[in-house]
């Protein structure tokens, strides 16, 4: 039920915050009123019927560069798996902002 | 952003984490998803069968639909049954049982029950209907109730006469408060639910750590993204940590959404709820403000359903705890499938039972 999909938006919001978004091909519009910020070509998470928060590519391009590291680190020195791993997690904890809130 | 958004599911990168988990979860744990989304992911992909010996992926209350009480769909089915009403809700909720009927049998007996994307939608079923009256029956979290509090506001705003809303809608952390300590539920870890958390951020969540020591990760819904959360879990066990951590940056910050909060906040507060298999948790429902009374439906319909009750035999209440496993409950696969469900954790698609029956060789078991 709390199923949201990425969606591009694809026209500017009309006077009742309304735009259209592209779902994997597929056209509808949606509200953006939950999502101020968000503006032309900006990729959203949609859930019924309403953009709820702009998608941060950055972030998820650098939090995947990041998780694959820890798969070369291993399959370049399986000998000392267990330490690149201890490497690569505090890599983890240290190099990506946010990950850690408490 | 599309390729970036496929490595979420590079098989490669899956593998790796599934070796990770295997060396930092040393001890025995047991790490809990909230979330239907979860429930689906982790059955569509097998990620339990890729789990060491020392992890136990369960499910809880994550499945909106199946926490609804039977009471309370009783109640939605009341108002579809009064003369001139139009009852417009998601589709997930036209199959699920109450206490004598469903939406669906309703709808098949000739009431007006319609089924919408977004409850936007309901406002122009009013719109085109002025001589009926519409009711929106909001289910979910807090991922769902901001929609329905700007249609709400939205419905203030275009001065509609003939359209009401009957909120169903639930608040996650307290019943996570509510889980922990239960005595019979032995959780040592969470998956947080990300578009819940979308909206809320970490902070209310912090209290899993600091009251009760229990870690926490708030987790994405792609294979990669779940591996990924039950990893940072294992770590934190492992390294005997508590935090609140956010393994769904993409989507989630520790702020969330404080537009979608402030819509929610104005709109409704915070009331009791019960939830299926739990019962009554305090502040977990959310009520319509008195300001928007005009828009309460349980204000502009006012019905009285009969006392509710409950399904024999079947155990989604112990399922939806985490405390039965599908398999265990003896309707599961036999008097309960897809096809005839009994109970909710079977008709939703997003139900523990479902997830089980779909997805895995449940006679093996």
């Amino acid at each position: 039920m709390c199923l949201a999909i990425p969606a591009k938006i694809v026209s500017e919001p009309n006077e009742t915050e309304m735009a259209e978004v592209d779902i994997l091909g597929v056209r509808r519009r949606v509200s953006l009123m939950m999502t101020p910020t968000a503006s032309l070509g900006d990729y959203v998470l949609v859930h019924a019927g309403f953009a709820i928060q702009v998608l941060d590519e950055a972030f998820a391009a650098e939090s995947l560069a990041m998780l694959r590291e820890i798969g070369i680190k291993n399959a370049d020195d399986l000998a000392a798996e267990a330490e690149g791993l201890a490497e690569a997690t505090e890599d983890v904890s240290t190099a990506t902002p946010g990950i850690e809130v408490s | 952003m599309t390729e970036v958004l496929d490595g979420f599911r590079d098989p490669e990168v899956a593998s790796r984490l599934v070796e990770a988990i295997a060396e930092t979860a040393t001890a025995p744990c047991k790490l809990m998803e909230v979330c239907g989304t979860h429930t689906m992911a982790i059955a569509k992909h097998g990620l339990r069968d890729l789990m060491p010996d020392t992890v136990t992926l369960l499910s809880g209350p994550g499945c909106p639909v199946c926490v609804t009480a039977n009471a309370d769909i009783d109640l939605a089915i009341e108002m579809a049954r009064q003369p001139d009403v139009v009852l417009a809700t998601f589709g997930d909720m036209m199959k699920v049982p109450g206490s004598y009927s469903s939406l669906a049998k309703e709808k098949a007996d000739g009431r007006d029950v319609r089924v919408v994307y977004s409850p936007l939608d309901s406002l122009s079923i009013a719109e085109a209907a002025p001589d009926k009256h519409v009711v929106f029956l909001g289910v979910g979290f807090e991922t769902t109730a901001p929609t329905v509090a700007l249609t709400i506001r939205e419905a203030a705003r275009r001065g509609l006469p003939n359209w009401s809303a009957l909120s169903l809608h639930k608040t996650v952390p307290e019943a996570l408060r509510a889980l922990v300590n239960d005595p019979e539920v032995q959780i040592t870890g969470f998956i947080l639910p990300g578009h819940v958390s979308t909206i809320i951020g970490a902070e209310p969540y912090r209290f899993l750590a600091e009251e009760y020591g229990v870690p926490s990760v708030i987790t994405g819904f792609e294979p990669v993204d779940v591996l990924q959360g039950v990893w940072m879990l294992a770590k934190q066990l492992a390294e005997g940590r508590a935090e609140v951590e956010i393994a769904y940056g993409r989507g989630v910050n520790a702020e969330g959404n404080p537009t979608a909060v402030a819509a929610m906040q104005q709109a409704f507060q915070p009331t009791d709820a019960e939830w299926r298999g739990i019962g009554v948790i305090p502040g977990t429902g959310l009520a319509l403000r008195p300001e928007f009374s005009r828009y309460d439906a349980r204000i502009r319909v006012p019905v009285s359903p009969p006392d509710p009750r409950e399904i024999k035999g079947c155990q989604c209440g112990d399922v939806l705890r985490g405390v039965t496993l599908p398999f265990d409950c003896a309707l599961f696969g036999r008097a309960c499938t897809p096809e005839h469900p009994v109970g909710p954790c079977m008709v939703s698609s997003e139900g523990s039972c479902a997830a089980y029956y779909r997805y895995t060789d449940y006679g093996r078991a």
